[in-house]
């Protein structure tokens, strides 16, 4: 048994579980019937497994994980929100350059060990993400033609 | 000797400029902590659309083997390895460079990983077409289980534990099977308009090696890199050679463990250090040293790490099976150039497999020559702070996604999957499995159902998948594996495995 609370190993693998039940479930219960032959071998597999797993963990007998402590779940959150914002909105909402430059100059305030209050520090950072920028235009726009969603800005 | 044929095909100025970028890039981005193999292929992809099959391989190839090699670097003057393949090196190598003997530690490394790597490549270029043709033998129940092997043997030996190993197989096999039937083209499990169309390897792979990475840097915060680069002082480089050949006990158990330790599926580079490095400290009269700057040690987990990356695409290029998650991700960029590995990959497209093989070797002494060079400018690379690590990744995950398909659906899809792997990975679940669950998924399906079809028709499903000396055999090592596995598990004397190494490497760093 790992140090971490039993629920989050419990949360977790109850996660899996229930995925693994639903796909069972649409396995078994969609049609053509044939096409989710293969399908539903795999989900059975998938669902004991799952259970047995679930199980364990609500036994308390998880051998392997470390899982998450509350600190280390402090300093992702920023940085996911951040990421998941620029994926899921601001990259075709506002334009993926745009989008991309301000997400890197947040992540990099964000993270950056240099102190906060001098100049010389928001300098380093502003250069570095227009380096950032002009590297991946250079890359991804001129060597690889790739037209990304320009929308508001570009 | 087929192979001499195309060995021109490597020195032409595209290729061989492909070649040069690929190596001196790898072994800066091996140097990077943080940066694994795997991943930095899996982020090259998208730069090998324009090119050809051959030239996105040489690419991808030379990318592959030096940024094993250039984990040596900081490993050696940061102490911190570049990737799970060099903790080994971590040991004597930057003791002897503590001990000021930090460029006679970088030149064993990469004449030892060179050694070792043209061993791994020789045995690749002789293995391969045998295998290949003994593999024509093989009709649908054998691809079917062979696919399946793949996905139980990394499931049962890359986790640390069994159950959840197979689990995240299993949640490949069903990603796989999203989007439409090939046979009655119905709709299946599409919950989403982004995976309409299926899911797509590509960003797929990019998601669930680079996202996890990030969010772990993430979760470093804002952490200072405190590790002091060690100076370099010269050192003879015919001196090194010399005494690499001096201690060839080290060096032939080093390459031997790595090439043997790289034809098993599953088990890969990050324990091929690991354990030529254990032999080595065991079988040496020396033993004592190992630990306190001894160049054996240095040697003997170089030359493991190389020589592991010719033996674990034997695999991929005869069975079309990936046996690393690296070699996945290099089917990946075979796939892309419509180019499917198997028994007729020699037949097929002789040109792009023996000139992405032949680069491999050129790229091992290339790796040699230029890796002294560029230790210095690696090692300064490698200190580049987290968070700009984090971000420049993030950004070449989100543009190398979009930019398969030109589709938001494929970033969307690439970052659910990384968000997702990053807290299955908390729990002990691993990303290998389920990539190789993605991937042979529809080889076990498509095998699968077309051998459904023959047994109907002839002798029963029974017989045709559970009858016969190969189905036999093959069945025989999917129990075998993952039987040794949870046998480990129960004695509680598990093997090395690669989380072991990862949480040996985090606690090194």
């Amino acid at each position: 048994m790992t140090d971490l609370p039993r629920s989050q190993h419990i949360i977790a693998s109850g996660l899996v579980a229930a995925v693994g039940i639903t796909v069972t479930y649409l396995s078994f219960t969609q049609e053509p019937a044939a096409a989710y032959l293969f399908p539903r071998i795999i989900s059975t597999v998938f669902v004991v497994l799952a259970l047995w797993t679930f199980g364990k963990a609500v036994m308390g007998r998880t051998k392997v994980g470390n899982g998450l402590t509350a600190h280390a779940m402090g300093r992702i959150l920023p940085g996911l929100a951040v990421a998941l914002i620029f994926v899921f909105w601001a990259a075709k909402a506002v334009g993926f350059y745009t989008a991309s430059t301000v997400t890197f100059f947040i992540l990099l305030s964000l993270y950056d060990p240099a102190p906060h209050t001098e100049i010389k520090t928001w300098i380093k950072r502003i250069l570095t993400t227009a380096g950032f920028l002009v590297v991946m235009y250079g890359l991804f726009a001129m060597l690889l033609n790739v037209f990304t969603p320009r929308e508001v800005f570009f | 000797m087929e192979f001499l044929a195309y060995f021109g095909d490597v020195f032409t100025p595209i290729n061989f400029g492909l070649l040069l970028l690929g190596t001196i890039g790898g072994l800066i981005l091996g140097a990077t902590p943080g940066l694994s193999p795997t991943m930095a292929v899996a982020l090259l992809i998208p730069f090998t659309f324009k090119l050809e099959a051959a030239q996105g391989l040489i690419l991808l190839g030379a990318a592959y083997t030096s940024t094993v090699a250039g984990g040596a670097v900081s490993a050696i003057l940061l102490k911190i390895p570049g990737a799970p393949a060099n903790i080994a090196t971590t040991l004597d190598g930057h003791t002897m460079a503590q001990k000021g003997q930090g460029a006679r530690a970088l030149q064993l490394s990469f004449i030892a990983s060179a050694i070792g790597g043209v061993f791994g490549v020789l045995l690749l270029i002789f293995l391969t077409p045998m295998l290949a043709k003994w593999a024509l033998a093989f009709g649908p129940s054998h691809l079917f289980w062979l696919a399946i092997l793949g996905v139980t043997v990394i499931g049962s030996l890359d986790s640390s534990s069994v159950v959840k190993g197979l689990l995240a197989g299993c949640i490949g096999l069903w990603l796989a099977t999203i989007g439409f039937d090939d046979i009655m083209g119905a709709q299946r499990f599409i919950f989403h308009d982004s995976v309409a169309g299926g899911i797509n390897v590509i960003p797929a792979l990019i998601g669930l090696f680079a996202i996890p990475q990030v969010i772990s840097m993430f979760a470093k915060g804002r952490q200072r890199l405190d590790a002091e680069v060690l100076s370099v002082q010269k050192h003879p480089i015919g001196e090194a050679f010399r005494e690499v050949f001096r201690r060839s006990r080290a060096l032939t158990i080093g390459t031997l463990t790595g090439s043997i330790v790289g034809l098993i599926p599953g088990v890969g580079g990050q324990i091929a250090g690991l354990v030529a490095y254990d032999q080595s400290k065991k079988l040496s009269p020396e033993r004592d040293k190992f630990g306190t700057g001894h160049s054996e040690g240095v040697i003997a987990a170089e030359s493991a790490n190389n020589a592991m990356v010719g033996p674990s695409l034997v695999p991929l290029l005869t069975l079309s099976i990936p046996g690393s998650p690296t070699a996945a991700v290099l089917l990946g960029g075979l796939l892309i150039h419509g180019i499917f590995p198997g028994s007729d990959l020699f037949d097929n497209y002789p040109d792009v497999a023996w000139t992405f093989i032949n680069s491999m070797l050129i790229g091992q002494i290339m790796m040699c020559i230029f890796g002294l060079y560029v230790a210095g400018l690696a090692a300064k690379v490698a200190q580049v702070p987290n968070a700009v690590m984090a971000a420049v990744v993030l950004g070449l995950a989100v543009f190398g996604s979009y930019s398969v398909q030109n589709s938001m659906g494929d970033v969307y899809v690439m970052m659910s999957l990384g968000t997702a792997m990053y807290f299955l990975e908390r729990f002990g679940f691993s990303a290998a499995p389920l990539v190789l669950g993605l991937i042979l998924g529809p080889i076990a399906e498509a095998n699968f159902i077309q051998g459904s079809m023959i047994a109907n028709a002839t002798s029963g499903i029974g017989s045709y998948f559970f009858t016969g000396a190969l189905n036999l055999t093959l069945i025989g090592i999917v129990v075998a594996s993952v039987g040794y596995s949870i046998w480990m598990e129960l004695r509680n004397r598990r093997y090395t495995t690669k989380d072991d190494a990862v949480a040996k490497e985090e606690a090194l760093s």
